[in-house]
This record gives C-alpha cells, structure tokens and sequence, in this order.
C-alpha cells in the first residue's frame, strides 16, 4: 500500500521539519545552558538529527513516495514532494550528518558552538525546501533561508580577517544575486501573472510581445543559480569564501549548498521553462547553461591547476565540478533523453557530495593538526597519518575520476548521458577537462606520499570525530562504486518525472 | 563463486596487511596471498572449459549479475576463466607471493603500505584477467595503475618521482585512447548489442554488425578503432616506439615490484590485445598484418640490441622485455594454432623467466649494492647458488630445451612460419629469429663479465649467499620454468581449446 494512504499528507514535509527542529532543539539546548559547555551533546543531536532526516527521506524515496501516483503537493503547489527533492535531501542531510560531526573537533575551545550548529541545519532546512519549492516565492524565500546562516558561518571566525573578509564577500555577492534573481522572478511574473511553476509553465508559450521580457527574466533567474551553483561568472566569490571559511564550512559549502543550487535549477528549468514551448520562442536556456558549463569547468581546472594552496586548488576544482554538474542543464533538448541526463548530474552531486565533503575534512584535520596549507606542507604526511592520507587519495582520485571509485561511474554516466542527448562534444570538453584536473588532484596524493617530509609533523592526538567523518566520506565514495546502480536508477526516474 | 571469492580475499587481505603493524606486515602478506595461490591452483585442478570465453564454448567460474542500466546499456558483474585467461591467473597469484616473500630482504620502510599495495595490486590483476563486461574489466584495468604509481614513487630508486609519473601519464593516456575507441566500436554497433558485455560484443564485431557512427562509415570507425585501441594496449605491451617508460620505471621500481611489473603487467597488454583487437576484429588485424609484424620484428631486434648496449644489468633485463614481448605479437599476429597459443604460452613462460632474473638481480643487488656490470666480477664465487639460478634463467630467456621459453618461442616460431596473413610472414619470422643471436648475446657477454672471473668488488661489507627467503623463491620460479618446459601441456592443451575458435572466421587469411 502506498506510504502516502497511511500518513496524513503534511507528514511528506517530516525531512525539512526534521532538519528545521533539529536546529529549535539546538537554540533550546543553548537557552539553557548557554555557555556551550558541553559540545558533545550540540554535536550529537545535530549529528542525530541529520541521520534521522537521512533516513525518513531515505525511506520515503525507497516507499516511492511522491513518485508513485504523482508527486505530492502542498499549500497548493508551494511545496512539491517527489524523487527530486528527496534524492537532494539524503544528499544535504549526509553533508550536513558528516559536517557536523567534524565540527565538533574543530570546534574546540570556540565560543557560540550551539550557534554554529543551529545555523548549519538552519541552512539545511533552506536546502531541503529549496529542493521541494513548487513556486518561485518559496525558491526565493528558501533560497535565502539557505543563504543567510551561510553567510554567518563563512564569517565564523570572527577574529580571523580572511573569514571576515570571505562572509562579507559572500554576503555582498549573494545580495547582489539575489537582488538581480528576485528581479528575473518578479518579470516572469509579470508575463506569466503567476508564480507557481506549472502555472507559469503554462502561460509562458502565450508569452507574446513579451517574449524579451520573459527572456531577460530566465537570464536573472539563472544568474541567481549560477551564484549559489558556483557557476561562472558568479563565481569569483567561491574561492575566498571556502579558503576563507572554517574547512568544515567551506565542505558544507561546497558540497551541500551547491547540491542545493542545482536542485532548485533543475525543477525551475525543467518544470516552469519547457524546452519544447521556449526554445522555439528564441528563449534558448540550455544553450546558455552549455556555455556556461564549458566556460565554468576550463576555468575552474585551469584556476586549479595553478594553485600552491591547497584549500584553495579544492575551491577551484569545486567550481569545476559545477561545470561539469552544469551538462545537467546544458545537454537537454526537446525529445532527447533528459531524464538520463539530469538523473547522471544528480547522481554526480550525490557522489560529489561525499568525495567533496571529505576532501575538506581531511583539510579541516590538517587545520586542526595545524600543519600549514600548501603543497609542500602536506610533503611526507602519509608517514604520520598513513589512514587519513589514504582517504584522502580516494578522494582526490575519485574527483579526478579514476576507477575503482565512485566518482568515475558518475563521471561515466553524466557524459555518457550526454553523449546520448547528441552532446557528444559537451561530453568530450567534460572528458578533457576530467584528464587534466588529474594534474592537479595527483599533486596532493604525490606529496603527502612520495615527497619527504620537509619538517618534522607534531600532531598530537586523533581528532575522533574529524577522523570518523572522513572515513564515513571516504568509505560512502568507495561504496558508490558498486551501489551506483540504484542509486542511478533512483535519480534518473526521479529526473524523468519531471519531464512527464 | 571462485573468482569472487579470490578476488575478495585479496583485497579484504591487502587492506588487513595496510592496518598490520611493520614488524609482520611481510609475513602476513605472504600467508595470506598463499589462499590465491592454492585458490587459483583449485581452479586449474577442476578447469572444465571448452572454447573461448568470447566467441563461444563453456566457461569455467563463469558468474553474471545485474549491475547497472546506464541508458540502454546493461552493466553487468561478469567474470570467468577460459583456457587463455586461467594460467595467467595462475601466473599472477603464484609471482605476487614470490615477490613478496622476495621483498622480505630489500624493503625496510613503510613495509605495511608496501605489502597492502602489492596485494591490492594483485586483487585487481586477478580482476583484470577474469572480467569478460568490458566495464568491470576497464576498473580494473585502471585500478591497476594506483598501486603502482605507488609502488614505484615511494619505494623506487632516485630517480623514482619522474619514473613513476612517466609511467603513470603514458598508461593512463594510453587506456583513454582504449576506451574512446573501443566505446566507439560500442555506439557504432548500435542496436545489435545491449551491454558491454565482452562475449556479445565480440560476437557482433565478429558477425560485422558495425554501422556508422556520426556520420564515419563502418569501414573507417573500424580501423580508427582498431588503430586506438592497438595504442592503447602498445604501450602497456611496450613495443616499440611507445617502451620508453618501461627502463625507466623498471630501473627505478624496487626488484619485487620490478618482477610483478615485467612478470604479469606488461602481459596485460598482450592480454588485451588478444582479447580485444586480435579476437574481436581479427579481419581488421589481418589488414594491418605487415605493420603489426613489422612492429613486433622491431621490437624483438632493436629491444635486443637497446639491451646489447645496457651497462645496468637490470636494464638489460628491462630491455630483453621489450624483445620478448615482440615475439608475442609476432605469434598473435600469426593467425595460427600454435601462434596465438604459443603467444599465450609465451606470455606464461616470459612472465616466470623475468620474475626470475629480476628477482635474482634483486638479490645480488642486495648484498653488492651496484648493478653496474663493470662494477661486477666473480660473483659465482661468493654467490654460487644465485649465481646458478641467474644462469639457468638466462638459458631460459635464450631458450634453451627443456625451459618453458623454449617451448614459448617454437610454439610462435612454429605458427609465425605457418601462418598464412601475409606472404612476407615467413620472412619476418626469420628476421624475428636473429633476435635470439642477439639476446644469447647480450646476455653471455653480462653473465661472463659479471659472474665469473675474479671478485674485485672493493666494499666495506660482507658479500656472501643469499639468504634462504631469498633463495627460495627463486628455486620456486626455476622449478615451474623447467616443468612447464618439459610438460607444456599442463597448460598447451587449454589454450589451445581456448584459441581454435579464434581462428574460425570467415575473413581472407591470404
């Protein structure tokens, strides 16, 4: 029997509530006690939290909730429960249960802990009902949800200049994009009259004169994703903002709140922009988005390349990694085979989600071990840390693509999708690109393995929850490998639902 | 289940030794890679095969099971063992314990990390030899690469940092150029084939169901790719032009990891050549006959003569490689029974043969800390055994009678002679045959001036035998070469099931 017979119809919302209650209990447990004395306790129901939003949603994508029989929509279409936003909330809440979890090492003798992990589900909760927004007022509204706590955590350190300099940076970028996609919105409203996506689906092919006004206002709507994506041209401020931000923030970032980006993209595009009513009006978005893509992922690998910091080489392989997300958008065509293709960018995210996180994790530990952030200060660290260095080589060889780890079969299967769609050359761009960026990620593995150490290592003793949270990442980027199947599957039908 | 299970062991193995503490991590290793070992030996013992695995007949082990649909195309876990792939199976678990107990003497740092490798190397060596989904085979494949670079970047010689990146850029550029061809090959089937599945895919190649592929007529998309996919597997081979990684990384590779490099990687290039281009587009083979066999002659006469020339008696090792495996193509190239099987069978026999004389280079280094062979004389004296098993391994490189190369070298010379591709094949395999002038050559010329005379190495320290775990490996190795060499048909006959329905195509020999 159909799980959404038996529960009443609210209870679809119960992983967004859950992450949203998740951060009212961490305000109360703070009310009480509010000098923050007991971190392990903050940790543990943020942690706990987002493990049980990880597993309602994980039950109800297996339940087919809101895949079979329709997805299910609430507050008249506000709200939308289907495959989409429940795949991209076991993504956000696995970032959230392994950030969190790190955090709790990292955040040793800091003040405003409870703060810290109230924001992080606060943004969350902004993710989760980006991902479920069935209206363009709940994108904008969730969006900001998002936003704002992110730039209160980028800016966490507060007697550090560079995390105050990349919060304001961030806040100033974000302020600007949202000002110009609450624009985009308001003239999609105006020719459309409406704000519901399928509504505006409908009206935007009688669009008429106002062809060039509805077409100023999808290039808005876009620039708005592109700044919450990381895409170029919004994406100057990413590289600050994550080197600048505490490490498991930056892995928070750019992982979750990018995931969190294309989800609201995927839906807005798919679902309130059909390219079969406005392509042939000359409103050609996934044209855009294939420039966009090209562009952000040879600029984010080149930028890469060249880097000697480290945190700042994932920062720009982050944006590159939005490039290649981006062919989600870019390789759909009218009649072509858009849920394949949508379903592989979403499958990326999800494996982007783990090797991402933990990439930053393990740069969090090296903060925490207080080793310094170039290359040549990782020289020889696998003679210290030889089971973080190796989590670290999953991951770094899993985001350059490389067999036998999960981040291959999802490159695999996005530029095989686009290959499908007739986007051979997008694909053969992703490919080249996906060749040289192992340049870059081999730079890390070679250091911390081959060089010799230049200075002796002190690092004390093992940040336990650090360490797990890499191993959780490093052992989920493994696991990917053979569980893609389902996971595939699960997103493509998820994607095609969309374009029913 | 045996494939699973084999594979499973090993790696469940490799990450057990990464966790172990130093102090054992080498012994734990070798006892743990002796369960691959007595697996792979079971499987030879119940081996019930008929055929090839890719073009008809049973197959042993043989397992499948959904994976993944990506777009109409079905992944699946498909694995098994035909008379080709089996002995090479066997050839992979039997060399990774030899090199590991063989590394006891020279790796004294980081050992856990070595012996992890070296295990996760030889999980997905087993993986590479048994996969029949071309997918499940290119993760493999691939994930050979990780280990090594490893291998060779951390333990290696001083110049190992340029060694192991050389090596690791030439065969990741390598396998990409593989793939873009051979998933070419898949789009352009089209309909006709539903998974990358290696048997059905050949099958259709086989039955010339490949069409066009944006807009490149079958005919051109076949040889493109051929031509790519014949790069791709080249370099891992290495025949000339594209062996310049391999002294290098050999030279560079500590000797346990210089055996496993030159006894069962490079074989998983002629390996796949088989497999892919010479089983799968044997009429496109046959088209490029002449230059395939041009290419094999080189790389027997100049690989000789590039070792002729070598003053590092490792190099000279490193170097006959390149020769030897340019009998292997000569033989695969042959079309005949006793040509690809005698490649086969080669394959088998050189993979033994280097093992040995890497590995008792290794030992003598060991003690005398040169290579150089101008530095060297008189080693029988102080080494006697070792200096007996180098011997007899250069007898078996030269093909003597009674060694499994002899048997390895007049199976192919036997075939390549027969063979009816081309009518200059008679000539090459003549031109191929001076190559053993040149390789007993080179490699008296090293064993007179290194081995005998007398010692006048001046050290600070003791030059004398061999250690018994360095000794027994070797004696290991020199046994199966002499067994194999006198009783071929421990392994002949299979392959030979195995090759046969190779050879039925309807394509023109003449």
């Amino acid at each position: 029997m159909p799980i959404q017979t038996q529960l009443p119809t609210w209870t679809a919302v119960a992983p967004t509530l859950l992450l949203g209650l998740t951060s009212l209990v961490l305000l109360f447990i703070d009310s009480i006690d509010p000098d923050s004395t007991r971190p392990a306790v903050l940790a543990g129901t943020a942690v706990g939290g987002s493990v049980l939003t990880l597993a309602v949603a994980g039950w109800f994508l297996l339940a087919g909730t809101g895949q079979e029989g329709g997805a299910i929509e609430l507050y008249g279409g506000s709200i939308v429960v289907d495959g989409l936003s429940l795949f991209f909330t076991v993504i956000f809440a696995s970032v959230a249960a392994m950030v969190s979890l790190a955090s709790y090492d990292y955040l040793q003798d800091r003040t405003y802990q409870a703060e810290f992990y109230a924001l992080v589900m606060l943004a969350a909760t902004g993710m989760s009902l980006m991902a479920s927004s069935g209206s363009l007022a709940t994108v904008f509204v969730s969006l900001e949800l998002a936003s704002l706590p992110s730039y209160a955590l980028v800016a966490f350190l507060k007697k550090n200049r560079g995390s105050v300099e990349a919060g304001l940076k961030y806040f100033l970028v974000g302020a600007v994009s949202s000002a110009v996609f609450a624009f985009g919105i308001s003239l999609v409203y105006a020719v459309t009259g409406s704000l519901l996506l399928s509504e505006v689906a409908s009206a935007v092919g009688s669009a008429g004169d106002l062809v060039g006004v509805a077409g100023v206002g999808i290039v808005m709507i876009a620039g708005g994703f592109a700044f919450k994506t990381a895409s170029v041209p919004f994406h100057f401020w990413a590289p600050e903002a994550y080197e600048g931000a505490p490490a498991p923030i930056s892995a928070f970032l750019s992982s979750a709140s990018k995931a969190a980006g294309f989800a609201v993209a995927f839906r807005v595009f798919a679902v309130a922009f059909p390219i079969d009513a406005v392509v042939p009006m000359g409103i050609d978005w996934p044209l855009l988005f294939a420039v966009l893509a090209v562009v952000t992922m040879t600029l984010g690998n080149f930028a890469a390349a060249t880097q000697e910091n480290v945190k700042r080489m994932l920062a720009y392989s982050s944006i590159g990694h939005a490039g290649y997300a981006l062919i989600g958008l870019a390789a759909l065509s009218g009649g072509g085979p858009n849920g394949n293709v949508m379903g592989a960018s979403m499958a990326h995210l999800l494996v982007y989600g783990f090797m991402n996180t933990g990439a930053f994790l393990f740069i969090a530990m090296v903060e925490h071990w207080e080793i310094g952030r170039t290359f040549e200060d990782y020289n020889g660290l696998a003679t210290r840390a030889p089971v973080a260095c190796l989590a670290m080589t999953v991951f770094m060889f899993s985001l350059a693509g490389l067999p036998p780890f999960g981040g291959f079969l999802s490159k695999y299967a996005l530029f095989y999708g686009a290959i499908q769609g007739g986007f051979w050359w997008l694909a053969a761009v992703g490919a080249i690109n996906s060749a040289l960026s192992l340049f870059y990620y081999s730079r890390v593995v070679k250091a911390m393995w081959i060089e010799d150490p230049t200075g002796s290592f002190d690092l004390g003793a093992t940040p336990l929850g650090l360490y797990v949270a890499v191993m959780v990442a490093a052992v989920g980027t493994l696991l990917l490998l053979p569980a893609f199947g389902p996971v595939v599957e699960t997103a493509q039908s998820a994607a095609t639902a969309l374009f029913a | 289940m045996i494939i699973e299970a084999l594979i499973a062991i090993t790696f469940v193995a490799s990450m057990g030794v990464l966790l172990a503490p130093d102090e054992w991590a080498g012994r734990l290793a070798a006892a743990l890679s002796l369960l691959p070992v007595v697996g792979s030996l079971y499987m030879w013992s119940r081996f019930d095969a008929t055929g090839n695995a890719l073009t008809g007949g049973s197959v042993a082990f043989e397992t499948t099971v959904p994976w993944l649909e990506l777009g109409g195309y079905t992944l699946n876990w498909h694995v098994g063992v035909d008379g080709i792939s089996l002995p090479l199976v066997v050839l992979t678990t039997l060399l990774s314990t030899l090199a590991i107990v063989s590394a006891w003497a020279s790796v004294d740092d980081r050992q856990s990390q070595f012996y992890g490798l070296m295990l996760f190397m030889e999980a997905n060596l087993l993986g590479v030899f048994t996969a029949l989904d071309f997918f499940v085979w290119f993760v493999f494949w691939e994930a050979v690469l990780l280990p090594m670079y490893f291998l060779i970047g951390v333990w290696g010689g001083p110049r190992r940092k340029y060694a192991a990146i050389k090596f690791f850029v030439y065969t990741n550029i390598a396998s990409l150029a593989m793939f873009i061809g051979f998933i070419a090959l898949v789009f352009g089937l089209g309909d006709s084939v539903s998974s990358l599945d290696m048997p059905a895919i050949a099958g259709a190649l086989r039955a010339g169901e490949l069409g066009s592929l944006f807009g490149v007529p079958a005919a051109t998309l076949r040889s493109v790719a051929f031509v790519a996919m014949f790069l791709g597997f080249a370099v891992k081979v290495p025949i000339v032009p594209f062996h310049t990684w391999l002294p290098d990384a050999h030279v560079e590779a500590p000797s346990p990891v210089s055996v496993m490099l030159a006894g069962v990687l490079l074989k998983m290039g002629t390996y796949a050549l088989l497999r892919f281009n010479f089983t799968m587009m044997p009429e496109t083979a046959t088209q490029f006959a002449v230059p395939i066999a041009l290419i094999a002659v080189i790389s027997v006469i100049y690989g000789a003569m590039l070792a002729l020339a070598q003053q590092d008696l490792k190099r000279i090792v490193a170097y006959s490689s390149v020769s030897s495996m340019g009998y292997v193509i000569l033989g695969l190239i042959a079309y005949t029974t006793y040509g690809v099987g005698g490649a086969t069978f080669q394959m088998i026999a050189h993979g033994l043969i280097s093992g040995l004389m890497f590995m008792s280079v290794g030992v003598m280094y060991n003690t005398t800390h040169t290579r150089m062979v101008g530095d060297m004389s008189g080693m029988a004296d102080r080494m006697p055994v070792t200096t007996g098993i180098l011997v007899a391994g250069a007898f078996g490189y030269m093909g003597l009678p009674l060694m499994a190369g002899f048997a390895g070298e007049f199976f192919i010379f036997k075939g390549a002679f027969a063979s009816t591709v081309h009518a200059a094949m008679p000539l090459f395999t003549a031109v191929a045959m001076f190559g053993i002038v040149v390789v007993a050559g080179y490699l008296l010329f090293a064993m007179q001036r290194t081995l005998f005379g007398s010692f006048r190495l001046e050290t600070d320290y003791e030059v004398g035998p061999a250690s018994l775990h360095e000794t027994v490996p070797l004696a290991v190795l020199l046994v199966t070469i002499i067994v194999l060499g006198v009783a071929p048909d421990l392994f002949f006959g299979m392959i030979q099931d195995a090759v046969d329905p190779l050879l039925d195509f309807g394509g023109d020999l003449s």
